[in-house]
């Protein structure tokens, strides 16, 4: 029998295939950067990161900490940052309240409420999420009235061309208390569901957690207002000349770039909803009854964990999703992360690090998420002999 | 012979009223309970409150073919809007006398998706169709040929660009990502490195980064005073994002393969590419069509961010005309008016899908 010629051996192609791939991207990678070195150098543009020192001398219209136009772009970076943290946080949180409702009223046997809820999602999903974006800004500036007709909905809430005025309660010392007795309380309830868990395998006893949890995280805090004499004063805003002074400000960006961020997302996440609640059978509910389970325990029991199981991958990347939507803010000019470099772009001229820093800024979160991700699945994968 | 038993006719009891017909599904679907009859009665009160309103806006007090200084004095919708810049619109800075190139072309396009729907015109000819259709449609939009006027890529605008762009994207995507999928599951580990890089770098970041590298960093890495195309710069980033996504779908339908399957092909002495073209791919390409539709309608909805580098797609013609002085401030009505197209290409493009999946179910 002769030999394989080399050409054939499998081995010797595979080191082959990788070096000619390798050299591929190493030549493409040499090419662009003495490509890219030479054009910066001949249409004068600097390079390196010393622009984050220099001054960005633009305003930004919102922020949550200090800013002005004297400030250097580093500064005006970590604005848009944090303005984008701040949309993605509340937009997460309003989505998975929202997202879970419809999803929950796609599987309702009322056939009106069903309809409704995949109207909904239809026509929410097989829109661009850009083009609502402009829809409800367009909205917000051409079909509210000014500041002196503002439209109040509620007591305590403005609706005007300026944006969304709150009524917030005024400052007082207990909130801190209630606030820092929130925070132990979560510990506590952290420590307590181990210890509840720890003892239902050892002695089969069950711990009626969700009430004493609720009691935990509710309780206490109002205790301490309570105690407090409930501090109730409202800081209610009050229109002085041509603007609201008091309560708390959200701008027209940003209320849209919210409102359109959570309509739109949520129509995803209540499918992702459905799916997991349809994916645990029924059989798993008869089941549970029959062993004289009662209603709440079947559902925190056996239903929620292995629904919860199919539902928090899909969840947590439309979560992402809605991070990464959250930069079309470009579009109708809230300043989040994206638009301050855009800015910083344009004002300085240099392109490629502000880009290279939005990459960095967004894959920093998309793996954190999937560093999530990945404990998460393993902390619930299914045990099996 | 005696019969033993006989049929003794009775009149057949009838279900009771309540739970047949109209009220029987009345009380079955929309008052089964409390909770249910509560939530009917609230909708169909915000419905009674809603509708009739929106039903005066957009169709009693509204005007549809006016100038417009009537809709300044106008209550209701003002869709003068549309019908008065519906060629700017859906054809943006096309020469006007020869929009008809455009329209011919968009015909064309519809009725080839419309064949193409049907499973029984999958052959090797339909791919030849395309081909030839989209070559004719390049030639019409292009001109310069056949006494046709040439007409500048910058001028293309409007809806062929959404479409062309979205087609485009996903024919070249789809291979690609295909491809990278395979690369992403080779045992060769540089190639499988290089893949799971590339696949989570453009999964990790917004759309939007990628088209501000196309349009100011991409013109940067070209040797001096070579320019290109701007809508293929940004059809690249289209590709590159959409194909990332569709690599990572395919990854699920190769990794769903049974190890029989490798090892019969292998068995028969198929080589590597053979076992994937004959055995591997058509299973698992089948087993992920629907979040592949899935990815292609996000690729349509996606080309609308192409306003946000000032390409005229369908968004930016009609942003172009809401900033025109007499027609500022009629949003609502054109917003409504292009989200038609929108939604009519994502919703036809999904319950495809749907209908798809049940047929190859079958």
């Amino acid at each position: 029998m002769s030999r394989i010629p080399f050409w054939n051996d499998a081995r010797v192609r595979g080191v082959f295939y990788q070096v000619a791939a390798l050299g591929l991207v190493v030549v493409i990678g040499y090419y662009l950067v003495t490509t890219t070195m030479a054009n910066l150098d001949t249409r004068h543009i600097s390079s390196g990161f010393s622009f984050l020192q220099r001054n960005a001398a633009f305003e930004i219209g919102e922020s949550l900490i200090p800013y002005t136009a004297a400030s250097n772009y580093g500064h005006a970076l970590l604005v848009g940052f944090l303005n984008t943290l701040k949309v993605g946080f509340i937009g997460i949180i309003l989505t998975v309240i929202l997202g879970t409702l419809i999803g929950m009223a796609r599987l309702s046997k009322n056939w009106l409420i069903s309809k409704i809820a995949a109207g909904y999602i239809e026509i929410f999903q097989g829109l661009p999420i850009l083009l609502q974006l402009f829809f409800w800004y367009a909205l917000f500036y051409e079909s509210l009235p000014a500041t002196r007709n503002a439209l109040s909905p509620f007591t305590g809430v403005y609706l005007c061309k300026r944006g969304l005025i709150l009524a917030v309660p005024e400052p007082h010392p207990a909130y801190t208390t209630m606030a820092i007795t929130f925070v132990m309380g979560c510990v506590g309830v952290y420590l307590l569901r181990r210890w509840a868990k720890k003892r239902q395998e050892r002695t089969g006893q069950y711990f009626p957690l969700f009430r004493v949890s609720m009691g935990v995280l509710l309780g206490i805090p109002l205790l301490v207002w309570l105690a407090a004499g409930t501090p109730l004063k409202m800081d209610v805003p009050k229109l002085v000349g041509f603007n609201f002074r008091g309560g708390m400000t959200f701008s027209p960006e940003f209320v849209s770039l919210l409102l359109g961020l959570i309509l739109y997302t949520s129509a995803f996440v209540a499918e992702v909803v459905r799916a997991g609640i349809q994916s645990v059978h029924k059989g798993q509910w008869e089941a549970a009854m029959s062993v004289g389970l009662r209603p709440s325990y079947v559902l925190n029991l056996v239903v929620l964990p292995q629904a919860l199981r199919v539902i928090v991958p899909p969840l947590t990347s439309q979560m992402l999703n809605l991070t990464k939507n959250s930069s079309l803010a470009v579009g109708i000019g809230y300043p989040d992360f994206v638009s301050v470099a855009s800015t910083t772009i344009n004002q300085t001229g240099q392109s490629i690090e502000p880009i290279l820093m939005i990459m960095v800024v967004y894959l920093f979160f998309s793996l954190t998420t999937s560093a999530f991700m990945n404990w998460y699945n393993k902390k619930i994968a299914i045990v099996e002999r | 012979m005696q019969t033993i038993s006989k049929t003794i006719e009775t009149e057949g009891l009838k279900p009771p009223v309540a739970s047949v017909g109209v009220i029987g599904w009345v009380r079955g679907n929309l008052f089964s309970g409390p909770l249910s009859s509560f939530l009917t009665v609230v909708t169909l009160l915000l419905m009674v409150k809603a509708i009739p309103p929106l039903v005066k806006w957009a169709f009693i007090d509204s005007v549809w073919y006016t100038p417009s200084e009537v809709c300044k004095t106008c209550v209701g919708a003002c869709w003068s809007i549309v019908t008065q810049n519906l060629r700017f619109i859906l054809f943006g800075f096309y020469p006007y006398e020869s929009h008809w190139r455009p329209l011919l072309s968009l015909i064309l396009f519809v009725i080839l998706i419309l064949y193409s729907s049907h499973r029984s015109h999958w052959k090797k000819s339909l791919f030849y169709l395309w081909i030839l259709t989209l070559l004719v449609i390049g030639l019409l939009m292009k001109g310069g040929l056949f006494g046709l006027t040439g007409v500048e890529t910058t001028k293309w605008s409007g809806l062929p660009i959404t479409l062309l762009l979205s087609v485009f994207t996903m024919a070249i995507a789809y291979p690609l990502g295909v491809i990278i999928a395979l690369c992403r599951r080779s045992k060769l580990p540089i190639i499988k490195g290089l893949s799971i890089v590339y696949i989570e770098v453009i999964r990790g970041v917004p759309l939007i980064s990628l088209l501000f590298m196309s349009a100011v960093m991409f013109p940067l890495f070209m040797p001096e005073g070579m320019t290109v195309d701007k809508l293929i710069r940004a059809s690249v980033a289209l590709i590159m994002f959409t194909s990332a996504y569709i690599a990572e779908v395919v990854r699920g339908g190769l990794q769903g393969m049974s190890k029989g399957q490798y090892e019969a092909a292998e068995s028969i002495g198929l080589n590597y590419f053979q076992t994937m073209r004959l055995v591997i791919l058509p299973q698992a390409l089948k087993m992920v069509i629907p979040p592949t539709v899935g990815i292609l309608v996000a690729a349509f909805k996606d080309t609308s961010l192409l306003v946000i580098i000032a390409i005229y797609d369908l968004l930016k013609t009609t942003q172009t005309v809401l900033s025109d002085p007499p027609w500022m401030g009629y949003s609502a009505e054109v917003y409504i008016f292009i989200s038609i197209f929108y939604f009519a290409g994502c919703f036809s493009l999904s319950s495809f899908s749907r209908k798809l999946e049940k047929e190859l179910q079958r």
